[in-house]
């Protein structure tokens, strides 16, 4: 029997340790190329007509016009008359042209009548008419109105964070050729696998001859799962301009307004406990809006299974681009609203937070004695216990310092993923699959598998993958992705080693279960008999061997369920309003880690992006208008360079962490930044601010009303 | 109207309408696609190009106002056949690339950057670094790789060295 089990820490030579990124080079050369960079002979360009209201229906469409606009090609009607729209920016109607500037000038001329209707853009349940409001029962457990009651203590407050959007780097979009044969497309997605399946329901065109590249994707983080109704419209015109490949890709106001956007997330909040910290009661009534399919419940209490809980939550419907999967979805939202209310509930206990997240980790569904540790490790980083004091008295005057602490979970669980992992005679290995690498390093971690498995170096393994007629993969979200190519390289490359085992076995005088593969070197373990990785090679024949890895199989290489703890150390200026990031630490496990440089990347990436929504990330839109005021990424701010502050990052690793195996940790750290920055401001200030991002205006009126 | 733009060393000459940015024409007519059309309004850098050496946003200059002047794109360092720049070499050595799609905007902010100010101060790399955006969140590798490719550039003459900077990000 074959085992697939990761090599003990004594014999791993790459897993774990630090790898350069196997792309890099392509990445800081300007060679690799993304759909965006994607030119083709005879290549068309597409430009999308939008709706420019928030609710209406499309009474008239004459394209006249546009059609003696020089270079025109051709028009293709996405939503015709009749049809009602239900969010601005909607797509209407898809031009091609020679080129961009034609295309534009095309688009522009394209006339389209509509009747307005009434909408509802910002997010304030208490202010919705009730037809855009869809209540849900209560759900209750236990009896929270008598724990309430026999609480010593109970805290109230309002918290919560508004739509946020994705703000892609490149803009969704493709390059689509469709003639009456076959369909190629470039696309700029999370999901190569999935991809012809959509087109080919969409279109009724067969499977079979649809063809999905994607090299390289400038970002995803959940928002490019989907062929999208503009990637059908490139194929419609493709199709019209007779299989001239056609290039749409979304200018970025489009990007922002309907290509992305997290759901917003409100909540009062009541929680009680006894006096020694044992939280005993939970009520929540949320709301929260994400366009069209209203705003779902986030996963509430967060992590904490409180005994007696009362919630219910009030979907808003409203007319903004519809909500789609943001790293790690609903669960920094759930973290804000759980982890501010408990920050709360233990000032207003006069308790350490950090002693009351201890003093309830009974509480949690699973792992209690890793938050335990984690705690430890980062009270230790942030030197918590000798900082930290009471809200309001960390420091005086004008500039005010604030620690503040939060955890989560996320399970980062294998996807499927399937791979082909080929040893040819000349000693080369190449690995093909269709999975796509969205700047996590997927290249990299499947190479570095190979290549411990195989005794070879990183540079002797090929990756191949972003294309669609490769073995499938899931598409990349939740994490999945690094177990699931991780585990099915690993058993693609035992597989194909037990195969030159056995053709090199008789050469080398023994059989293939006494031979091991190290440093290049195929060998008689304990011996002295050994052939070079070539040599060995040579005695697969011509064909050398092609061998199928999966994931799932047998032999568990992946695991569900990474936790963490982060803390915050903030300074805010109580005259500016100004909130001004000291020092993150994230202490985090993740099971077995193949490349920690990709992992830490990971993992800072997720802080500041994190550092974004606490402090700078919000959809502002105006109710006249209906309209996104900053589709752009000028006032819709992004964190910047000298917005992060110092970050130290702790990765749990070793013994009872390792033996786990993979577990993906593309998004588990960007859940708790927004709860630990804002429960740090909350303890620089003595005040709570309610609503992310902790903006100067929210920052002044919150010490407003507190009379400061 | 003919327009003709030296990038490069090389002069590349088309038809353009006046409207047409630098950065449309490198990128549809030129093959040059290192740079990235991101915001399209100068905020985010990843058109970065140098102009006479110093950093400009590409997508917010037009062709025909840049021909009697002197264009560095991304294409002009070294390519993956050869030994890289030291700024390429410390983008990957720090692991300052995600996605990648901001990364060719950053490296040519790096370079001009470093060769204004060969010897920066940690706060110095923040303010003059901070004219790109990356959404992936790369900018702890960014900045080791500032810091790394001034030593780089700085040499050996340890006259020029400064202290080693307290590192931004850090792994315990």
């Amino acid at each position: 029997m074959t085992a697939y089990a990761w090599p003990s820490a004594d014999r791993r030579r790459l897993i774990g340790k630090d790898a350069p990124r196997v792309d890099a080079p392509l990445k800081v050369s300007g060679q690799a190329k993304y759909t965006y960079d994607v030119n083709l002979p005879g290549m068309v360009y597409a430009r999308v007509v939008r709706c420019p209201y928030a609710h209406a229906k499309v009474t008239n469409i004459d394209v006249t016009a546009a059609k003696s606009v020089p270079g025109f090609k051709a028009a293709f009607v996405i939503q015709g008359v009749g049809a009602e729209i239900f969010w601005a920016g909607d797509d209407i109607v898809a031009v091609a042209a020679e080129d961009e500037h034609a295309a534009e000038m095309a688009m522009l001329a394209v006339k389209v009548d509509y009747q307005p209707m009434p909408h509802l853009v910002h997010d304030d349940a208490s202010a919705a008419p009730a037809s855009f409001k869809k209540a849900t029962d209560p759900e209750v457990s236990g009896d929270s109105d008598a724990a309430f009651s026999q609480a010593d203590a109970v805290s109230e407050g309002d918290y919560g964070m508004p739509v946020i959007v994705h703000s892609c780097m490149e803009t969704h979009g493709s390059v689509v050729a469709w003639s009456n044969d076959a369909m190629t497309v470039h696309i700029s997605t999370q999901s190569v696998s999935g991809i012809p399946g959509q087109l080919a329901q969409a279109l009724q065109f067969p499977q079979n001859k649809i063809r999905a590249i994607t090299d390289f994707v400038g970002g995803g983080y959940g928002s490019k799962l989907a062929a999208d109704r503009w990637g059908l419209a490139a194929a419609q015109l493709s199709k019209l301009c007779g299989g001239a490949p056609v290039k749409l890709m979304l200018e970025r106001r489009a990007e922002q307004e309907v290509a992305g956007s997290r759901q917003s997330s409100y909540a009062h909040v009541k929680v009680g406990a006894r006096k020694d910290g044992t939280v005993t009661a939970w009520q929540s009534d949320s709301w929260a809006t994400g366009g069209v399919s209203g705003g779902s419940e986030p996963p509430l209490p967060y992590l904490f299974n409180i005994p007696n809980q009362r919630r219910q939550h009030t979907q808003v419907v409203n007319n903004i681009g519809n909500a789609r999967s943001m790293r790690a979805p609903h669960h920094p939202q759930a973290c804000v609203l759980t982890m501010c209310a408990l920050d709360d509930l233990a000032a207003k206990l006069g308790m350490d937070p950090v002693q009351l997240l201890l003093k309830n980790l009974n509480l949690v569904t699973a792992r209690a004695n890793v938050y335990q540790e984690e705690l430890r490790v980062s009270d230790g980083l942030m030197q918590w216990s000798e900082r930290w004091r009471p809200r309001g008295m960390m420091s005086t005057g004008v500039i005010r310092q604030g620690l503040g602490v939060s955890m989560h979970a996320w399970p980062g669980v294998a996807h499927p993923f399937e791979c082909d992992l080929a040893i040819h005679a000349d000693g080369t290995v190449a690995i093909r699959a269709a999975t796509q690498d969205i700047g996590t390093g997927t290249r990299t971690v499947m190479a570095i598998v190979a290549a411990e498995t195989l005794g070879l170096p990183l540079s002797a393994i090929e990756i191949d993958i972003g294309d669609s007629t490769f073995p499938t993969s899931a598409a990349s979200g939740g994490s999945g992705t690094v177990g699931g190519s991780g585990s099915a390289v690993r058993r693609a490359a035992v597989d194909a080693l037990a195969k030159v085992f056995a053709a090199a076995a008789p050469a080398l005088g023994t059989t293939a279960d006494q031979l091991e593969a190290v440093d290049g070197v195929v060998r008689v373990t304990g011996g002295t008999a050994s052939l070079t990785w070539k040599e060995a090679c040579a005695k697969l024949g011509a064909l050398g061997v092609t061998v199928r890895g999966a994931n799932p199989g047998t032999d568990r290489l992946a695991d569900s369920g990474a936790c963490g703890v982060q803390m915050a150390d903030v300074s805010v200026d109580t005259e500016t309003g100004i909130v001004r990031i000291n020092k993150i630490v994230a202490v985090q496990d993740c099971g077995l880690v193949i490349d920690p440089k990709t992992a830490m990347s990971q993992i800072y990436g997720c802080l500041i992006m994190g550092i974004g929504y606490a402090l700078y990330e919000e959809q502002v839109t105006d109710e006249s208008l209906g309209r996104m005021l900053n589709p752009n990424i000028e006032f819709y701010r992004l964190c910047g360079i000298g917005d992060t502050g110092e970050l130290v990052i702790h990765l749990m690793t070793g013994p009872g962490y390792d033996e786990r195996g993979i577990i993906g940790c593309g998004e588990v750290a960007v859940i708790s930044p927004g709860a630990a920055i804002a429960n740090a401001v909350a303890n620089a200030l003595g005040v709570r601010v309610p609503h992310l991002p902790l903006t100067p205006d929210r920052v002044l009126a919150a010490l407003g009303k507190a009379g400061a | 109207v003919p327009v003709t733009v030296r990038i490069n060393g090389q002069p590349r000459s088309a038809n353009l309408e006046p409207c047409v940015t630098l950065l449309d024409a490198m990128r549809e007519l030129w093959d040059l696609t290192g740079a990235k059309r991101a915001c399209d309004r100068a905020t985010c850098g990843a058109c970065t190009v140098l102009v006479d050496g110093k950093r400009e946003y590409s997508c917010s200059l037009l062709a025909i106002d840049v021909q009697d002047r002197d264009i560095t794109t991304i294409e002009s360092l070294a390519t993956t056949d050869g030994p890289l720049d030291p700024v390429q070499q410390a983008f990957i050595d720090n692991d300052a690339t995600q996605c990648g799609f901001c990364t060719p905007g950053f490296v040519m902010s790096a370079k001009a950057f470093l060769a204004d100010n060969p010897h920066p101060t940690p706060d110095e790399i923040l303010r003059g670094m901070s004219g790109n955006l990356c959404r992936c969140g790369s900018y702890i590798g960014i900045v080791h790789a500032v810091q790394q490719a001034a030593g780089a550039v700085e040499g050996s003459d340890p006259a020029h060295r400064k202290p080693a900077p307290k590192q931004k990000g850090r792994a315990t």
